[in-house]
């Protein structure tokens, strides 16, 4: 194979008319990307990454420059380009109301694969992506992790060249997006396939060969990811104060002239300067004159980040800590569990999806529950929020039961779901007044419920804006604001940042930290290891029961062994979970 | 608890009509169809194209042809002068009605008192038919009053001295408009109501609605009063059309109708809120709507009088809420009828509104998907 | 490069067609409420149409009241008593009669004053009052043509047996032409074909392409060598199979259970209802293409299918006797060229003059609406 690029653009422009305004997608984009590696497309949300995946497959026409994709001109020979590559949209393209095997037939079908080529492919694809035993199931009754492995095998029928794969790993758990990246490192290697992939999940981009970052379309910065990293070096830094908790120490860092980002890890704080300092000088820093400071190896992550922040960003600007004043402080504060959940089951026909789980979570904590898709987080999440009963045991939320609770201890809580469920067709003013009024907020209180939100989270650009307009990190504001109208004293967040790009999932977490140290309850899922770290408390779930429930030093803690002394978050849920599931099929 | 009630319906109506798309679809088209099927919607021939086959050369053919020359409802198209000639015009729906005097018809008729003539009527459409043949035969009965006036002959010894009452011109516009009020008031509160429960549970906003303090009550209260209080505007709009367009005399109580609408609106949106609740997809929402708005409306007595239809049918009428607005909107208007005589016809449309309404309460929160 | 692989791409034309059509048809099967539209409302509607709505009138609730009981009243009751058009009920009064009128316990009101046998004997005879209810202007002309004729026959038979002649001058003899004994299911089940095949062609089909729109599965049917044609092919494909079950269902129940006649050939039949699925599929699908959201798509439907064509396509209302403006509208209104080919087929023959012209604005329809449909989907998302 020569090494002519497989895909290459040059000078590459699209806009898009939103409303009366257009906004522009892609604007001068050109790179050329190597035949035989996987190429990792990086970039926060409304980057640009799906319009440059869908030119590259043909499905739009640029307004400027041009693209190739395997030496032919992406916009003019576009069947012939389609006939010749592999994509899988951000859905995955799935028939939900088609079973597993005829979503692969209907592929394979389009693709033009020959009968008797079939079962070997077949064959092959069950054993790359374990779907074997569930051929015969409705794809709409996968998991989400399934459905991206199906959605993979759907795309690759036909083992095409060239792969475009947009946020395959988008709301996928931690062992799934593990078996995605084995599968494509075995595509490129074995097969010699050329991979271009988006991501939002930072930690992926280190195992890409080459990335490109994106940013409101224009590219930051190209090539190889140690090198963006290798910039960062002498700049990254563990700090820790005796005493003190690292979620308090963030509070003090973030925004600091001279830090680029601090992040919760565990019970220490990562912190990222501007220039490469010695520790000695990190003291002056606020809240670390006693502090305990050590090097650490830059990650990819850190120059991302730097590169976003340099680009002076109004968004990626780092704030200051979020404005949380007029939550209601209870003077009872104690320690008394304010979520107790006892023997808690529940049954979907034959199948137990929570399966006798107890917890306690206590006023001011940060409660996290992780787990695969499928373990029964959801399922959990829902009867706590009162939106589906319970089969057996019990469960308080505030010392109720919400599903049979008068109405006004709903009041009490604030909800956020993964769909981040707006009324696309209202405008955003629109939207927070209604959360507001249906949590009976009325007259100058809603109004300055309502100015609130819209300064705090950055929406006053966009009130009257369609919610459906919005980019997905907007959305998900919108979201956590109309969430937090009514000031709850309890919020429950399933899997709050999906999607979202890590600028969005920094900010996101600020509040969330500010809002415990307020003395507001949060019980959180999430996909994203990282985040593990910053709950105090976390229960780790796997078919329906809890494997784990201890704050994430201790958890990680129980998965050290000789040859992984510091095992990361990730490494510690993984072996928990294959564990449980050694221990299963031994019984 | 109102505030939040009002909120809810703020909402809905602002996912309502905010869409110029929506708010067009909502307004424009049922006034558009009330003009169109107000003048589509009669059973009232008003031009009956008609054939001439007159082999006869007497005067008194020719007073017959007269007649129906004469007769507004009556135009003449052809005049054939071959029998082979009638098939191919019936055939091709050119003609509805062939008109065929035999040759001795004048001179039988006045040597023997009587003579025959033939009349072929298209039945493709047996009512149609039936009506042109009716119209026929009072051409023909008004004839032969002359005939025997004119000839001195012996008149019958009883004859039929009809009145309609409550619509003395028997013009079926009237029948059937305040009927099509019925449908169009239907078809709105299923636009409105049977999608947007299924809407909401697509777009994950649902489970959002129930975690508020909102309670399943209000939450029904919050989609039902916009379909309500649409239906209400629109069905004022219509019924101003009716009366002030195409003349329907409103002759009853104003109170009685309104309430009939107020009820049947409950009863409409109660079974589209129903359908919405029962509903997974959008999809199988509208599906749902055609499922019970197409027997709605046949069985409703809009066009085939329930009492024509079987015991068994009759029976499943009593469920159709339409089937009891159309009895109100008919006396209230023809009859000038009031409260008195429609009492029989609210209360079921009340238990029908009541009961779909609890049931689809109960359903959004217990049906699980 | 390209040039050499378009052969390729075309020679596995079939083969993606045939993936298309039967995930379409997967899709079908597993939504009941598609399967309910296709075959259980259809058979719901004809046994209602069959055995329920019809227009005939019969047992018409009638007050009989005579101020001054007979043997010449009794006589004149008599004839509408033994006529199975009536269900007479006795009054006392006239003013007893009219409250049942009033309360809807009887249709009519046939009312004989107390000098009447008396009148019978002068020279211009006795009147007798009918009042009908006027409301349902159609039952009223009926039930007045059916006291006619019990009238008529009272007459002969009273005039016969008096040994004196009627005089009629003009008699009418009167032949129905394919509906020789006007009955009203004849004609109502051939269009009620008509209908239930509009709804499973559009209404079926006016989601499934917003559908595809909203899921993001058309992205991925986009990026495979399937062209847009395939695409739509698949989806016309299935929905007129299926509605082509519903059609032989339908005319079967027709012709097996409620005895229509079908006087035209099958094959024609066949043909032109093949010809009017197309076009409302077409419809469908470009509801679907243009709207690319359910929500609007599912009001659309509902708002252009059902009634217009309930009440403009001639299935009930006869078209000629509508206004011209009205005439003008209708003939957009795609099921009214197939209630006319069908009423023909069914009740009169092979008539090609009828036939043909609707046939041509069918096929110039489907073309219309399926132009409209592939203009609107072209391969891009744009």
């Amino acid at each position: 194979m020569d090494d002519a690029p497989i895909l290459e653009a040059v000078d590459l422009a699209r806009s898009f008319a939103s409303g009366h305004q257009r906004t522009q997608a892609l604007d001068g984009v050109s790179f050329a990307i190597r035949p035989g590696v996987v190429t990792g497309l990086i970039g926060p949300d409304g980057a640009g990454k799906t319009t440059l995946m869908r030119l590259a497959a043909g499905l739009l026409v640029p307004d400027a420059g041009s693209i190739r994709a395997l030496g032919m001109d992406s916009t003019r020979e576009s069947l012939a380009v389609q006939a010749a590559l592999g994509y899988m949209p951000q859905r995955f393209g799935l028939y939900e109301d088609l079973s597993v095997q005829e979503n692969l037939d209907l592929y394979a079908d389009l693709q033009g694969v020959p009968h008797t080529a079939r079962a070997e492919r077949y064959a092959e694809l069950m054993h790359m992506t374990g779907l074997g035993p569930f051929t015969r199931r409705l794809a709409g009754r996968l998991s989400g992790g399934m459905k991206q492995k199906l959605g993979l095998a759907c795309t690759l029928v036909r083992a095409p060249r060239l792969l475009l794969l947009d946020e395959p790993t988008v709301g996928v758990d931690p062992v799934s997006r593990r078996e995605l990246w084995s599968i494509v490192d075995r595509l490129v290697k074995n097969e010699g396939m050329s991979v271009l992939l988006s991501t939002a999940y930072l930690d992926e981009a280190e195992r890409c060969q080459a990335v490109i970052l994106l940013d409101r379309g224009k590219i930051l910065d190209q090539g190889p990811p140690a090198t963006i990293s290798a910039r960062m070096t002498g700049r990254t830094w563990a700090a820790s104060v005796a005493g003190k908790r690292p979620r308090d120490l963030q509070a003090g860092l973030t925004g600091h002239p001279g830090v680029v980002d601090a992040l919760v890890q565990g019970d220490h704080v990562r912190l990222v300067t501007q220039t490469a300092d010695d520790p000695a000088q990190l003291t002056r820093l606020p809240g670390l004159q006693d502090a305990h400071i050590d090097a650490v190896p830059p990650r990819f992550e850190d120059g991302f980040i730097d590169l976003l922040h340099t680009r002076n960003d109004p968004v990626a600007a780092p704030h200051g800590v979020p404005r949380v004043d007029a939550l209601p402080q209870r003077a009872d504060v104690d320690d008394a569990p304010v979520i107790q959940v006892d023997g808690l089951r529940r049954r979907f026909g034959s199948f137990w999806a929570v399966d006798g789980i107890s917890f306690d979570v206590r006023r001011g904590e940060i409660f996290g529950l992780l787990g695969a898709n499928g373990a029964g987080k959801s399922t959990t999440f829902r009867m706590l929020c009162g939106l589906l009963p319970a089969s057996a045991g019990s469960l308080r939320v505030a010392g109720l039961d919400l599903r049979h609770a008068a109405s006004t201890a709903r009041g009490r809580i604030g909800y956020m779901s993964q769909k981040f469920s707006l009324y696309g067709n209202l405008s955003v003013a629109q939207n927070l007044d209604f959360f507001a009024s249906a949590y009976g907020l009325t007259g100058t209180r809603r109004e300055t419920r309502r100015d609130w939100a819209l300064t705090e989270f950055e929406l006053s650009p966009y009130a009257d804006r369609l919610s459906a307009d919005l980019s997905l990190g907007y959305k998900q504001r919108l979201a956590m604001a109309c969430a937090l109208m009514h000031q709850p004293e309890i919020l429950f967040l399933d899997e709050p940042t999906s999607g979202v790009d890590p600028l969005a999932r920094r900010e996101f977490w600020l509040r969330i930290n500010a809002l415990a140290r307020a003395g507001v309850t949060v019980l959180v899922t999430t996909h994203f290891m990282e985040e593990a770290e910053y709950c105090d408390r976390l229960a780790i779930m796997a078919a329906g029961r809890i494997l784990a429930m201890d704050e994430p030093a201790a958890i990680k803690a129980g998965a050290r062994t000789p040859e992984q002394p510091e095992p990361s978050m990730e490494d510690a849920f993984i072996r928990l979970v294959e564990a449980a599931d050694a221990a299963k099929e031994a019984a | 608890m109102l505030i939040r009630l009002l909120a809810l319906i703020h909402k809905e109506f602002l996912a309502l009509l905010k869409d110029p798309r929506s708010r067009m679809v909502l307004i424009v088209p049922p006034m558009i169809q009330l003009l169109v099927f107000g003048y589509a919607a009669t059973f009232d021939l008003k031009d009956i194209s008609y054939a001439l086959y007159n082999e006869d050369r007497g005067t008194a053919s020719r007073e017959l042809v007269a007649a129906f020359d004469g007769a507004p409802a009556f135009h003449r198209v052809a005049t054939l002068h071959a029998e082979g000639e009638i098939a191919p015009l019936v055939d091709k729906r050119a003609v509805l009605v062939v008109l065929r005097i035999g040759p001795r018809f004048s001179a039988d008729l006045q040597s023997r008192g009587s003579a025959p003539v033939q009349v072929i009527v298209d039945g493709r459409n047996s009512n149609t038919a039936m009506i042109a043949l009716n119209y026929v035969r009072a051409i023909v009965d008004g004839f032969n009053r002359a005939w025997i006036t004119a000839h001195g002959l012996p008149a019958p010894p009883a004859r039929l001295e009809t009145r309609a009452w409550f619509n003395p011109n028997l013009e079926s516009r009237w029948f059937f408009i305040p009927g099509i009020i019925g449908m169009l008031t239907l078809v709105t509160t299923m636009l409105v109501t049977a999608l947007t429960v299924a809407r909401e549970r697509e777009q994950g906003t649902f489970d959002q609605l129930l975690v508020t303090p909102l309670r399943p009550g209000e939450i029904l209260l919050g989609k039902a009063l916009p379909g309500f209080l649409i239906g209400m505007v629109q069905g004022t709009a219509i019924l101003l059309i009716a009366t002030l367009w195409f003349k329907v005399p409103l002759l009853g109580s104003l109170s009685a109708l309104y309430a009939g609408l107020a009820l049947f609106l409950l009863s409409g949106v109660g079974a589209g809120l129903l359908i919405s609740s029962l509903a997974v997809t959008q999809q199988q929402g509208l599906l749902g709507a055609f499922l019970f708005m197409v027997p709605a409306v046949i069985l409703s007595g809009f066009a085939t009088p329930i009492a024509n239809m079987p015991a068994f049918v009759q029976t499943i009428t009593l469920i159709d809420p339409l089937r009891y607005f159309l009895v109100i909107l008919r006396k209230v208007f023809l009859e000038g009828a009031g409260f008195d005589v429609l009492m029989g016809q609210f209360w079921p449309m009340a238990v029908i509104g009541g009961v779909s309404l609890i049931l689809a309460s109960w359903l959004f929160r217990h049906r699980l998907y | 490069m390209s040039a050499a692989q378009k052969p390729s791409l075309r020679g596995g034309g079939l083969m993606r067609l045939k993936g298309l059509v039967r995930k379409e048809f997967l899709q079908i099967v597993r939504d009941p409420s598609s399967i309910a539209i296709a075959f259980v409302m259809p058979i719901f509607l004809l046994v209602l149409f069959g055995y329920g709505v019809s227009l005939d009138a019969d047992h018409v609730p009638v007050a009989l009241v005579a101020e001054a009981p007979s043997p010449d009243t009794a006589d004149f009751f008599a004839s509408l008593e033994s006529s199975h058009y009536f269900a007479p009920l006795h009054a006392r009064t006239l003013a007893a009669a009219e409250q049942a009128l009033r309360e809807g316990r009887v249709n009519a009101i046939v009312h004989l004053r107390a000098n009447f046998a008396e009148q019978l004997r002068w020279s211009d005879g006795a009147p007798i009052q009918v009042i009908v209810n006027g409301v349902d202007a159609n039952t009223a002309r009926l039930t007045q043509g059916y006291i006619e004729g019990a009238w008529g026959n009272w007459l002969a038979r009273r005039t016969a047996s008096q040994g004196q002649e009627l005089a009629t001058p003009v008699q009418l003899e009167q032949r129905v032409w394919f509906n020789s004994e006007l009955r009203s299911r004849n004609y109502l089940v051939p269009g009620l074909v008509a209908i239930i095949m509009t709804l499973i062609g559009t209404l079926l089909t006016a989601l499934v392409m917003a559908r595809e729109w909203e899921r993001g599965t058309l992205e991925a049917l986009l990026v495979t060598p399937a062209s847009m044609t395939e695409i739509l092919l698949g989806k016309i494909i299935a929905y007129f199979v299926l509605g082509t079950g519903g059609m032989l269902l339908t005319v079967g129940l027709a012709v097996g259970l409620f005895d229509v006649p079908l006087r035209g050939a099958f094959w024609l039949l066949w043909a032109c209802a093949s010809l009017f699925l197309l076009a409302a599929l077409g419809m469908g699908l470009a509801i679907s293409a243009v709207a690319r959201n359910q929500f609007v798509a599912g009001q659309v439907a509902i708002i252009g299918t059902f009634l217009p064509a309930f009440l403009l396509s001639g299935f009930i209302f006869d078209i000629d006797s509508m206004p011209t403006v009205v005439q003008g509208i209708t003939h957009v209104i795609v099921a009214r060229y197939f209630v006319s080919i069908v009423q023909t087929l069914f009740l009169a023959g092979d008539v090609w003059s009828v036939v043909l012209p609707n046939a041509l604005a069918l096929l110039l329809m489907a073309a219309i609406f399926l132009g409209i449909t592939w203009r609107k989907s072209r391969k891009r998302l744009e």
